[in-house]
Formats: structure tokens, sequence, C-alpha cells
């Protein structure tokens, strides 16, 4: 019992950032009909906006080490601690949450610099054209990353008091072996937030009912003197910083490295097909979906019926979906079918 | 009119491009029958017994080709590697403060290159994946006239390439390869290994786990579900269970997950009170960061602190993991704190170099070309079968890890083992590992021939 | 009017032979000749045109095709291992498990189409790629790769001979297939497969193909069932696909399970893109430049580009190793990245489309002057 259901909570915070990853790309796949290869790219710029605020919050003194002569060996004193004493180490303890700030400005700029230098030129192009210069882009932002990060993974803690776990097996009166880490539950409430504000966000306001109109009938809406390029631009922004957002709170779980977006790209793609091309409902369930049955097909006593399940059960389960429900879970009819 | 004067025009320019075009083919043509002719020279390369492949012969120099992960995962150990690589070539060739070539003994080396050659290298990309290190591998050889080749950052790649220098009778010398079958059951006779490997750790941690964590505890394995995990999952487990310890369970991970959660869930409930990841590289730094932000570290089960053990590490990895690796014991083959002869004269010459410590990747490559460069000289010929036989059962020392020795059965380099644990209080940002134990050599020995492989004809 | 497509055929045919037999001389220069990437060209090109018979016949966009390379590559190691190290049997039987399962594979995915068709392969690129790394491994040794050893049965040759000492290579009735020898076995099944694809482009059902690709529906309206043209051309491509794999094998018996990965898949697609989709000789001309650029560009470092510019004064040498050094070397990838995307912005038809854009810009210059006078 106990088993199960921790097995499902970790489904639960799994599918939570499935969708969260994948909600960028399947509202620029909906909006502007651009299969962007380089999503994955942007959510790992967004953990590297969390690696670099925590780089430039322990901007430090260093302490040379006298008894190693060949190379400079120091050990740091960051100046936030000098200047501030507690203050100080606190804020760089908080480092993760608090870079945040810094992405959302940063993740902004380069969703409109993309959309205005790239992808624009590319609405009237070819599904396989736009795979192509997106999975280009890709190779480029990881590869510059690379040039000044290094491959290896880089180490972003989450904040001392939330890095270990909570008992949530205790709160509910179940087996103390119930623990889950404090960070994936705050994950789990962060993404349902994202995603709350982004379906209300095109619901509820007139900016989000002319982004819908203009999904259904660009040349319509223009023809209303709406200026639709404009808006289409800031969608891809609003997508650019989902995706970042993702990748600096996912920082703390996976040590960022140049190379994470890639993992995460073929992953992304099937949760989005699965839900439904452009559709983000249909991206939320599939991901909660994919995380829960990924789970559960990794329990030993899953495995020993069935070896090797885990390894291919998403991709499985992505097949048999789009046989029985010809346009995922939550697909229109006609969108990106040719 | 005017359109007959064009016509003129245009016949005139016309005639003289075909005129050109003619030359050019024929030229062309020229050229590629007397290269076609030549072609079959090229088939009987090698067929001379004492001419063998890329002989240097009259050359004043003799070439090394450097093969490491330049892109992907590994791209970080493979750019020190080449740092090492490069190091090496300038102290073969008489610059620079001559690095171990102070200290290795017994040694023929002269600074002069290697008998009496300017050594020049050349460099490929294996990218992490057989068929690219193959490809590259090839190109050295092919192209490049390569008369060895080392390096690299994975075992699956090390045995990929290995097989095609015993095909091709071109040396290799591995660089970093942990898994037994290196020199197990895919050995061959022109592929050498300086690293240790997964039983050697199991016999050297073993010892340790005893004294620190008793003989009564109960290991849960979660292992990389390859082949080199699967041949650290067996050693270890083997040492384990000789110490007494249960087996709870062992569990696959695939490679390259990511997020390991689903598989870190089960054993909070499974009773286990230790914890072994038979992963490496990002996905250790994964695995592990996420086992402890499940609490692992901080339960107790039966009365017993539960503990963590990654069983190979290096200090780049630790760099990545953080402070999650701080008191987690594990083994490696070589750091740059050593305090022996040998280890402070590659440190000083690497890091007067490059400025920073080198990494346990650099130090084995650079020790394989140095004892490659070493067998020739005492080979006096390039010829690999010959050069084969120095290194087959040399014994030396004075280059970091005490004594040691190339066994001729397997091409195992047997030498001390460290365990080492993560580092608490680092007085550095490369102070990061703690040398539990020097365990010595003695103690990792095994029989050669309990992998089984054959290792192959010397003349290919 | 068919005497003259014919002879037309000829004439494009002995010119592909002559160019594709003469490699070796004209990539001389560019030090791109020998053995290893000479096979890797042509064994890509053949599996690029494979690719190119779905993808730029119908427009479906597979990323599934490197699962056929891997399957051919295994059955050919297993053929070499169970049976003979001769070639041919190794071909045949690579060629033909890759159709079968290019049926399989072809039969699931192509009831989708557009980018469900795409992520459908994709999945089953994944599936069959997590399959052999791990848990096929006592059929395809996973991480390792398939390798010969020297207890392999080999049935046939072992009723010809007994085993040697060391580890046999593949041969053709006694010609080793590593070297040169290996390339001109690959430049003929290159040849030939050219050919197949030269005559399904000007055939009725590369027509029906390409009808496919400008408007499926219309097509269904007109009373044809799309589906088994387009199931054909699957299959075909992935029988090539096979064969590319089973080359692979021969040149070097050696089958790792990375081949099978998406981005093996995706490879192929920017190669084909890259040269010209849906044109003949486009996909050969992307797989040149792409190998060219793995091998070649990836093997520069910092003391050839040295050398390189050494004719400069000093200043001048390291400034160019400063600007130049970073693509290429470990930075070979961000050029390839860079090249895909001034390709796509500037020239959508690939580069066949910039030859062309050339040849009408030179006859147009003619025109204008024409005009002129």
């Amino acid at each position: 019992m106990d088993a199960i259901l921790i097995q499902l909570l970790n489904g639960l915070d799994k599918g939570a950032a499935y969708a969260l990853i994948a909600l960028g790309l399947t509202l620029v796949f909906g909006t502007l009909g651009i299969v962007n290869f380089a999503h994955g790219a942007l959510f790992m710029l967004g953990a590297f906006c969390a690696v670099s605020f925590q780089q430039l919050l322990t901007i430090s003194v260093k302490v040379v080490d006298p008894s190693i002569t060949f190379f400079t060996a120091y050990k740091t004193q960051p100046y936030l601690e000098i200047w501030f004493g507690d203050v100080g180490l606190m804020m760089i303890d908080y480092a993760v949450p608090l870079s945040i700030l810094m992405a959302i400005p940063v993740m902004l700029i380069i969703g409109l610099m993309i959309e205005r230098g790239l992808i624009r030129h590319f609405y009237k192009r070819s599904h396989a054209e736009q795979i192509l210069v997106t999975f280009g882009l890709a190779i480029v932002i990881q590869e510059v990353i690379r040039h000044f990060f290094g491959a290896n993974p880089m180490p972003t803690p989450a904040p001392d008091i939330v890095s270990s776990s909570a008992q949530v097996g205790a709160w509910l009166g179940l087996s103390e072996n119930l623990v889950y880490p404090w960070w994936r539950l705050i994950y789990l409430a962060f993404s349902a937030l994202v995603i709350v504000s982004v379906f209300a966000f095109l619901q509820l306001t007139t900016f989000g009912m002319i982004v819908r109109a203009g999904m259904f009938d660009r040349q319509m809406v223009g023809f209303l003197g709406i200026n639709v390029q404009r808006k289409f631009t800031i969608v891809f922004a609003i997508a650019t910083v989902v995706a970042g957002l993702a990748g600096v709170m996912y920082a703390p779980i996976l040590p960022p490295d140049y190379h994470m977006g890639m993992d995460f790209l073929v992953l992304s793609f099937v949760v989005v097909v699965v839900g439904g091309m452009g559709s983000l409902g249909g991206a939320v369930a599939a991901g909660f979906l994919l995380g829960i049955v990924q789970s559960f097909a990794s329990m030993t006593v899953v495995n020993e019926l069935i070896p090797g399940i885990d390894q291919v059960i998403i991709y499985l389960v992505a097949v048999i979906i789009l046989l029985t429900r010809p346009r995922g879970l939550m697909g229109r009819q006609g969108v990106m079918e040719d | 009119m005017g359109d007959v004067v064009f016509t003129k025009k245009g016949e005139k320019v016309m005639s003289k491009h075909s005129k050109e075009q003619a030359t050019i083919s024929r030229r062309n043509l020229l050229k590629a029958s007397a290269a076609l002719a030549t072609a079959p020279l090229f088939f009987t390369k090698g067929a001379y017994a004492k001419d063998f492949i890329n002989n240097p012969g009259k050359s004043p120099t003799v070439t090394l080709g450097f093969n490491v992960p330049q892109t992907g995962a590994y791209a970080d150990e493979g750019a020190d590697e080449l740092r090492a690589f490069k190091l090496a070539v300038k102290h073969l060739n008489g610059e620079g403060d001559g690095g171990l070539m102070n200290t290795m003994k017994p040694m023929n080396l002269t600074g002069n290159g290697i008998l009496g050659k300017k050594v020049v290298y050349v460099t490929g990309d294996t990218q992490t994946k057989s068929d690219a290190a193959r490809a590259s591998a090839k190109r050295m050889i092919e192209k490049d006239g390569v008369i060895m080749f080392s390096g690299g950052s994975s075992s699956g790649v090390a045995i990929a390439v290995q097989s095609l220098a015993q095909e091709a009778g071109v040396i290799f010398m591995a660089g970093l390869t942990h898994s037994n079958d290196t020199t197990g059951k895919d050995k061959r006779r022109y592929g050498f290994r300086h690293f240790f490997n997964a039983k050697m750790t199991g016999s050297a941690l073993g010892p340790v786990l005893k004294e620190e964590m008793g003989v009564n505890r109960n290991a849960y394995h979660l292992t990389s579900d390859y082949t080199w995990g699967w041949t650290q999952e067996a050693s270890i487990k083997e040492t384990t269970e000789d110490l007494g310890w249960k087996t709870t369970a062992t569990v696959r991970t695939p490679v390259g997950a990511g997020d390991f959660s689903q598989f870190i869930t089960p054993i909070l409930n499974s009773g286990a009170d230790t914890l072994i990841l038979n992963h490496y590289g990002k996905d250790m730094i994964n695995s592990l960061t996420q086992s402890v932000q499940f609490g692992l570290r901080d339960k107790v089960v039966n009365g017993k602190q539960f503990e963590i053990i990654v069983p190979l590490y290096s200090r780049l990895m630790a760099q990545g993991a953080g402070k999650n690796l701080q008191g987690i014991l594990g083994t490696t083959n070589w750091d740059w704190q050593l305090q022996d002869a040998g280890s402070k004269a590659f440190v000083k010459s690497f890091g007067t170099e490059y400025g920073f410590p080198p990494s346990m990747a650099a130090h084995t490559c650079y020790v394989q070309t140095l004892l490659y460069a070493n067998a020739c000289e005492n080979a006096a010929t390039f010829y690999p079968p010959e050069v084969i036989k120095q290194l087959e059962g040399f014994k030396f020392d004075g280059m970091g890890n005490g004594k040691t020795e190339y066994r001729a059965e397997d091409h195992q380099c047997f030498k001390d083992v460290l365990v080492v644990r993560g580092k608490q209080n680092p007085s550095s940002q490369f102070d990061l590992l703690d040398i539990v134990k020097e365990v010595p050599r003695a103690q990792v020995e095994y029989d050669a021939s309990i992998f089984g492989g054959h290792l192959g004809p010397y003349k290919v | 009017m068919h005497i003259k497509q014919k002879r037309s055929d000829l004439l494009v045919m002995s010119l592909f032979t002559i160019i594709v037999l003469s490699m070796p001389v004209w990539l001389d220069p560019v030090g791109a000749n020998y053995p290893d990437l000479l096979q890797k060209f042509v064994i890509f090109g053949i599996f690029a045109i494979g690719y190119n018979i779905l993808f730029g016949l119908t427009g479906y966009l597979s990323f599934g095709h490197a699962i056929f390379l891997g399957v051919g590559s295994y059955a050919a190691v297993w053929s070499f291992k169970l049976l003979s190290m001769n070639a041919v049997p190794a071909v045949i039987f690579a060629t033909l498990l890759a159709g079968v399962v290019a049926a399989l594979v072809g039969y699931v995915s192509l009831r989708r189409s557009g980018i469900y068709f795409s992520i459908l392969t994709l999945a089953f690129a994944q599936m069959f790629y997590n399959l052999a790394y791990s848990v096929l491994t006592p059929i395809t040794n996973g991480e390792t790769g398939l390798q010969l050893s020297l207890d392999d049965p080999r049935v046939i040759d072992r009723l010809v001979s007994s085993a040697g000492e060391g580890l046999p290579v593949p041969e053709l009735f006694g010609i080793s297939m590593s070297g040169y020898s290996g390339f001109y076995f690959c430049a003929v099944m290159l040849i030939m497969a050219f050919f197949l694809s030269l005559k399904i482009f000007n055939s009725p059902f590369g027509l029906k193909l390409k009808a496919i690709k400008s408007n499926q529906h219309r097509m269904k309206y007109t009373g044809y069932n799309t589906r088994p043209y387009l199931l054909s051309a699957f299959i075909i491509s992935g029988m090539f696909a096979g064969l590319a794999g089973g080359l692979m094998a021969v040149t070097d018996p050696l089958a790792g399970a990375e081949r099978m990965q998406w981005t093996a898949s995706g490879e192929v697609v920017l190669m084909t893109i890259l040269g010209g989709i849906g044109t003949l000789y486009g996909p050969l001309l992307g797989v040149g430049i792409i190998k060219y650029l793995e091998n070649i560009f990836s093997a520069i470092n910092e003391a050839s580009l040295q050398s390189f510019f050494s004719f400069m004064p000093h200043w001048l040498n390291e400034m160019m190793v400063m600007l130049v050094s970073p693509f290429v070397g470990e930075g070979w990838q961000l050029t390839l990245g860079l090249m895909f995307m001034l390709i796509v912005i500037f020239l959508p038809g690939g580069i066949t489309e910039g030859f062309q854009k050339i040849k009408t810009k030179l006859t147009t210059n003619q025109k204008i002057q024409q005009g002129d006078e």
C-alpha cells in the first residue's frame, strides 16, 4: 500500500515536471504552428540562469592555499558573506529561487530575440525546415554554453531548509517510510501555479482571446485590424519564459549540464503529441499520465513480470494512444496533419 | 544587324568555354588514371612481415594518435586527457621539465623522441560512441599513419577500438576504462590497460567497508543497465556477500535516465540500510543528488545509519556532485594529492603547464604514452609484436601507485588502489577527496583466467 | 520521348559511376582519401538515397530510419558469426530483415500522418535503441556492440576450412572487405542503389508518391488507396537503410546500439535537407558535407592550425588560430549547427537549390546582356 502510494506521488511529481516542460512547446505549436526543436535548449538555458545567478552571488575573495606552489589552489569566501554576514549567506543559500527574478527578464529577451530574428521567417515554411533550423539553433546554444561552463554538471543545490525530505507519511498517519523531498513538492506546486496562470492568461484576458482567435484563423483576425504578428511574438516569449522557469526550478534536482535540453527534447515531444498537438489541457493530462505510468513501470514487481518494460513504457504508451486516438488525448482536427 | 553581332560574340564565348572544359577534364583524366594505377599499392601494404603497418621507416618523425571524447558528456575528461598527452609528447621530445621521466624506473627514454624520432601527434573525437570512436581511430590509422593510439573515457569505446587495434595491427593504450571485460573476456593482444577495474575496486573496498560498516548489512544496488554497470555490480556484490552482507535487490536503471526518483522511492520501504550506486559520470551525479534529497543519508534503518557507496568516482565527478558526495566512500585510480615522488613530479609538471592539477584520466593517459615509448626503446624497434613483448610483464615504479606490473596474461596493470572519501571540509577548490587507504597491490590481484577471453596472435 | 529518357538515364548513370569510382582521386586534395571515410561516404549515400525515396517523394518525415540501419548491421554481424564471413549472405540478410522490421514499423506508423507520424517513428526509434542498448543485450551485446569472436560457429566456413588463429575478416570470395576493396564493393552497391532510385523517381509509382506529397486528399478522392504506396515506399527505404547497415558491418564487423538512436535518424534527415530534398543527388551532397565535417574538421587541433597558417606573420597567425579554433576540433558541432541554420534560412532547397540559383543567375545575366544589345 505504502509502496503504491509513494509511486503514485512520484508519478504525479514526474508528471508535473513533464507537463511544465511540454507546456511552452505545445503553446508554440498551437498558436504559431512552429515545431520548435530548440525548446529543450531553452529549458537548459533556464537551468543555466540558476547556475550563473549562483555564480554571481558567490563571487568571492580567494584565500590562496600557500602549501601548493605549482598552481593556485584557493578557498573561497563570497563577498556577500563578508559584506552582509549571515544575511549574505542566506542569499547564497536561496540562489535558485532568487534566480527566478533574473531568469524571467533574461528568458523574455532571449525569446523576443529568437522570434524576431529567426522564428518569424519560418511561419510559412514547412515543418521539416522549422525542425532543421531550430535543431541547428539548439546545437549552437548548447555549444556556446559548453564553451563557457564546460561539459561537467554544475551542482546547484536547493535552499538548505528544503533540501531534505518531508514526512508525508507521518502527516497522513501512514508509515513513516513515506517521505518525499521538499523541493520536489515545491516543484509540483510551482508547476501547477505556472500552468494555471498560463491557462488563465489565455482564457480570461482579451490578449488571450485574440491569440486563441489567431490560432483558428490568423487572416481573419488580421482583417479585423489587430496586429497578430506582435501578439505572436509575445506568445513565443512567454513560452520561452515558461521553458526557462521549468529549467530554473529543475536545477536542484538535476545538476545542469549543457546537454540536458537534448535529453528532455524527445520526451517533451512525446508528451505534446500524446496530449494532442497544440492542446494545453492535453499536454498536462499526457504529462501526468506518462509520469505515473513510468513510475509504476519501474517497480521491481512489474519489471520481474515484464523485463525491461521500464525502458520502453513511455514510448509504448505513446504508440498505443496515437493508434487508438488519432489526434492524441485532446487534439483538434486539422492541426499539424499535413 | 545587332542580332548577328551578338550571335558571333556568343559563339566566341561558347567555344572558348568548351575548350577550357575540355582541357580540364583531360588533365583530370590523366591524374585519375595515374592515381588508379597506384591504387593497388595500398593492398600490398602490410604484406611484408617486417614492414608493418604505418612503419615510420626513415621518416624523422613518429605519429601517435590521441582519440578522446571532445564532445558529449565526458568532454571535460577528454580535454584533460588531451592535455596530458600533449604534455607527454613534450617530455618525450625533451621539452619542459621531463615530468615522470625523472622518476620512472627502469627507463630507457632519453628525451630525444622515440628511437631518435621526434614525436608528433594527431587528435580525434570519440563522442563516447563506439562507431564514432572507431571511425576516428581508423582515420588515424589509415590517413595519419599513427603507430600507436590511446585515450577514451568509457569501456564500451575502449573495447570497440581495442578489437579494431587487433585487426589493424596497431597498438592501443587504453585510457579511462573500468569494466572487467576490457582485460577480461574482450582482451586483445594489441590492447593494454593501465587503469584499474571493477574487480579490483571490489577487492580494495571490501576491507574498508567491513571496518566502517560492519558485517551485517543489507545492500540495495542501483546499476546502470549496460556492461560496465553489470560487471561492477557483480564484483561489488561478490565482495560484500563475502563480508556477510545481504543483497536486498539489484535494480537496473536506463542509461541517461536523468530523473531517478522512481527507482529511489522503493528503497525507502525495502529494509535496506546501504545503497550502492553503480553509476558513472552524469548518471552518478544525478542519482546521488536525488538520493540525498530523498533523505536517505539521514535515515536510520534497523538501528544503523543508512549509507551510500559509490564504488568508482573521480575528482571531476566530485565537482559535479558538490556537497552530496562529502563523506561517501569509493575508489579511484590516482589522485593528485598522493605524496610519492612520481605523483608529485607529475602534479608539478602538469600544474605548472596548465594552472590546475591533473585528473585521474589525465594521469593514466600520460603514463600509458610514456610506457609505450619506453617499450619501443627497449625493443629497439617500432615493430608491434616486439613492442608488445616488451610491455607484457613489464615491471616499473615511480609513476604513482607504487610498484606496478603489466600482467602478460591479460594486459592489465596491477598497482595500489586508492580508497577515497568525499572530503568534508575542503581546503581548496581542488581538494575534494580524502585518501582513506592505499590498498596494496597484493590485495587486489586475481587469477587472470577467471574472466576467460583470448588475447589473439602477435602478428596480424 | 521514351528513347530520349533512356538515353539521358544512361548518361546520368555513366557519369555517376565515373564520379563514384574516382572518389579516391578527387577527394585526395581535401584530405578525405582514406578507406574508412570513403566507405562512410558511399554507405551513408545509400542510406540517404533510400531515405529520400520516402521523405523526398512522399514528404513523410521519419525519425526512425536508424532502426533499419541498426537492424541491418546486427543481421550482418550475426550472419558472419553463424554462417560465413562472406559478404553476400550478410548483405542479403541485412536487407531482408530490415525490410521485415520496416514493414512492421511502417504498418503501424503510417496509420497517422504529419507530425503524428514523425513522433510515432521517433517513439519506435527510442524503443528499439533502449532495447538494443540494454534489454536485448544477449542479441546485441549492448553498449559494447556486437563483435566477432573466435568461438563463433560459422558453419558454412567450417565446411571449407578450419578456424585460423586470429579473428577472420569479412571477405567477398577471397577478397578482404577492409580498405579500398571494401570501398569499391560499397561503391558498386551505391551505384546500383542510385540506379534503382532513378528508376523509382521516373516510374508511375514514383509519380504517385509525389502526388501523395502534393495533395493526399485529392489522391484519395480520385479513388487511390494511398496507404499501400506509402507502405511500399517505407519498406523500400527501410531496405536501403538495411543494406547500408549491412555494408557498415561488412567494412567493419561491429554493430553498436547508438547506430539506432533517434539522433542517428536525425542525421540522415539533416543530410537530405542539407543537400536538397527530393532531388536525386542532393542527399549525396549532404552526406559528403556532414561526414567530412565529422571526420576531418573534428580532428583539427591548435597545432595543425598553427602550421596551416604558418605562412603568415606571427601576430596574424596567432589571431587566425584564435578566430578559427572555436569552430574546429571540439567545436565542429558548432560549425554544423551554424551551417544548418544558414542553409535553411537562405537556401531552403538545400545546396542543390544554391547551384540552381547560381545557374539561373548566370543565364539571366546572359539574357540581360542580350537585352542590352
